[in-house]
């Protein structure tokens, strides 16, 4: 097997900026995905040295759903406690951040995503217009996780929130 | 409407499927004449007042929900997870 270039999603777009907040593509490295078998949880918490409650981020760990994380990094051995794939070529990250990210995002999520509701290390596996997504908070902005295939329309979305948002304040 | 996911809180309606009446998770006993199985797949009572119903929060959690609500008010009274029931995880 000859060694091929890894591609990713959005591979060579440049970043855009619009009044001060920014959107870029994010690199994640590996991510995997970690389902606990039925009763297996208490080891799997020891396994990966915790595990996050609902809707929130411990260190590299991601809460995806009951019993199921995912792992940014390397993954210890889990043979028998948990179904672990490796998804790192199945998804593209984005990250916005700025003063305006909080405000494009609730355009196309359904949440309330004011730093006061939905604080860094909160995560939340919700629709991004119509599409699956992972969205997390971080210090400055949003890690949002998404389905490779969609990351140029995810793009696209979070571009034309930014574009409305932007005119309206030149409007002001 | 809005419904609320006992792990991931109040989320808007367009986050869940709407999959039908709770009498699917009363299978009847292995054995059980036709007519119960006939009650279990086809007959329901579609009242006007307090329903209980099965919801999937398809772009959030991926869980099951069992919803009571009112149909004439449109209140969500009640959500809990069907995995947490008695059997349900199995």
């Amino acid at each position: 097997m000859p060694n091929l270039i890894a591609k990713s999603a959005l591979f060579g777009r440049a970043p855009l900026t619009l009044s001060g907040t920014t959107l870029a593509e994010a690199q994640v490295g590996t991510l995997t995905s970690v389902a606990v078998f039925p009763g297996k949880l208490t080891k799997v918490k020891k396994t990966l040295g915790g595990f996050p409650a609902p809707n929130t981020v411990a260190g590299n760990l991601i809460w995806t759903g009951p019993e199921q994380v995912f792992v940014l990094g390397p993954v210890p051995d889990l043979t028998g406690l948990a179904a672990v794939t490796d998804q790192s070529g199945g998804w593209a990250a984005l990250r916005l951040s700025g003063p305006m990210a909080a405000d494009a995002l609730m355009r196309l999520y359904p949440l309330d995503l004011r730093a006061a509701h939905f604080p860094k290390d909160t995560c939340a596996r919700a629709p991004l217009g119509h599409m699956q997504s992972i969205l997390i908070a971080e210090e400055a902005g949003f890690l949002i996780l998404i389905f490779r295939s969609m990351a140029r329309t995810a793009w696209h979305e979070i571009e034309t929130a930014l574009h409305a948002l932007t005119a309206r304040t030149a409007a002001i | 409407m809005r419904l609320t996911c006992p792990l991931c809180g109040t989320r808007d309606r367009r986050e869940f499927y709407y999959s039908g009446s709770e009498d699917y998770l009363n299978r009847p006993a292995e054995g059980a004449p036709i007519e119960a199985w006939d009650d279990m797949l086809h007959l329901r009572t579609n009242p006007a007042g307090v329903t209980k119903d099965l919801w999937y929060h398809e772009t959030g959690c991926g869980s099951w929900l069992l919803v009571t609500r009112n149909t004439i008010t449109h209140a969500v009274l009640a959500t809990e997870l069907v995995a947490a029931r008695k059997g349900g995880a199995a």
